[in-house]
């Protein structure tokens, strides 16, 4: 890679892409973050252009390959990919709901070269799990799956997904996660973007939920050392500076969309006016240091002067686009979550009239296989 | 719970890569580095010889050592304290387990 960036700098290769193989998906979580828009199958990338695809990546100097979708599952061809990847050189991880898997298939995964697969877990209880993903029977599912996970051998991490209806049970979450042997969990509490967005005022915790949670997680962190990576996404509608989002725009990971665009980040598509290349029409290096989408918010040219003159425009990169232009209308704009924001008063008004505990109606997504 | 607040590593460990972690050879960046979930550690020379020595074949953390201090011809203190200290962030960090 010798393409340079706006500020001057030698553009390096991405770390890490997500490829997002399908939109199909059994389960209608509500706070799924997937656009509002999906990709029905028959836009679907083929086999042989996925192939393709991981070749270019590999090539290109990225090390890591996320298998997430939609649920990766449903993609008859997904041992293919695997091993394709795998012999490419990539490291594999499988980001998946887990109901559509079995030991068996596990194995396959597990020979053609997976190394980490990351189920999603609603809830430590069943019935309230299965609430909010709308799915009878797929909690057992899941911690089935995740048995034969650490069973044969693979890297295990449970992703916690939180709002306000499990928050308080932070602990177990950890303690489910030890139990099932996995070596990593990541707490992520609901971020508000594409579907998620319409369940915001149903899912959304209190302010005391989130300090509850946060002195609960760090109470525990000493005991897990060496023992379960914890990973730890902070919900930022309560912040005062925003976080790196995929560590700056254009900068580490990339993301290809079930029917081949190349988006800076999972939920770019939101943004007006942005155009994204497929991998279908370009090669994908010459997306990640050309194409427009990914030039208009690289580096720090793009930022307010307010931003260009703040001496943490290289730590949080202005936060997140997606965020900035959900929360102010324009994704021009700094990430209200930090309080230098002329925005940021948005966020106590948000957080007043959505953040709660009450047992609000949910709006279910719904695609089916 | 009696969980140690932060990890040691004895002689008579032995450890191994964790599960999902590989060691892998970057040639775009020009270095080795462990792959884990999610995750890149970059091995300066130290720390990627400390990594074969111990996880290359099945040997005791002692035995590690001596096999080091024997190939670089240096004090066996001073490649022990490098040895514990190395494995003991990795094990932190999750890269490696006992």
């Amino acid at each position: 890679m010798t393409a340079h960036c706006s500020t001057g700098t030698t553009l390096e290769p991405p770390l890490a892409i997500l490829a997002e193989l399908t939109h199909r998906c059994p389960l209608r979580c509500a706070y799924c973050s997937n656009p509002l828009q999906l990709d029905p199958a028959s836009r679907e990338l083929d086999t042989a252009t996925w192939c393709r695809v991981l070749d270019e990546a590999a090539e290109m100097g990225v090390i890591q390959v996320h298998f997430s979708g939609g649920e990766p599952t449903a993609r008859k061809d997904l041992e293919t990919l695997v091993a394709h990847a795998t012999q490419a050189g990539l490291y594999v991880n499988l980001i998946t709901s887990a109901v559509l898997l079995d030991r068996t298939r596990l194995k396959r995964l597990r020979d053609a070269g997976l190394q980490h697969v990351q189920v999603g877990f609603q809830d430590t209880v069943a019935d309230k799990a299965e609430r909010i993903s709308g799915f009878p029977g797929g909690h057992p599912k899941k911690l089935e799956v995740a048995r034969d996970v650490t069973d044969l051998g693979l890297a295990l991490t449970v992703n916690a997904i939180v709002q306000r209806h499990n928050i308080d049970r932070v602990d177990d979450f950890i303690d489910m996660a030890l139990d099932l042997g996995a070596g990593r969990i990541e707490i992520a509490n609901v971020q508000y973007y594409g579907w998620a967005l319409k369940n915001r005022g149903a899912l959304m915790p209190t302010h005391e939920q989130l300090i509850r949670m946060d002195e609960r997680v760090r109470a525990r962190l000493p005991e897990l050392k060496g023992r379960l990576v914890v990973d730890y996404v902070v919900p930022d509608y309560y912040g005062k500076r925003p976080k790196a989002c995929m560590g700056g725009w254009g900068s580490k990971f990339l993301n290809i969309n079930p029917s081949g665009a190349v988006l800076p980040c999972h939920a770019a598509e939101t943004i007006p006016g942005l155009t994204f290349d497929r991998v279908t029409e370009r090669p994908l290096a010459d997306i990640w240091a050309n194409s427009a989408a990914f030039q208009r918010y690289r580096g720090t040219d793009w930022m307010p002067a307010r931003c260009r003159s703040c001496d943490q425009k290289e730590v949080d990169w202005g936060g997140c686009r997606c965020q900035a232009l959900a929360l102010t209308g324009n994704a021009d704009n700094a990430d209200p979550v930090c309080e230098l924001s002329e925005h940021h008063g948005l966020l106590a008004g948000i957080t007043a009239a959505d953040g709660g505990t009450a047992e609000v109606p949910l709006t279910y997504r719904s695609f089916s296989l | 719970m009696t969980a140690p607040q932060e990890v040691s590593v004895g002689e008579d460990d032995r450890v191994r890569l964790a599960p999902g972690v590989m060691l892998r050879q970057d040639r775009v960046r020009n270095h080795w580095q462990l792959l884990g979930p999610e995750r890149v550690l970059v091995l300066d020379d130290i720390a990627l010889e400390v990594v074969r020595a111990t996880t290359g074949q099945p040997v005791t953390v002692r035995e590690a050592i001596d096999a080091l201090a024997a190939q670089f011809d240096a004090p066996r203190a001073e490649i022990a304290a490098d040895v514990r200290e190395v494995l003991a962030d990795m094990i932190a960090k999750g890269f490696l387990t006992r």
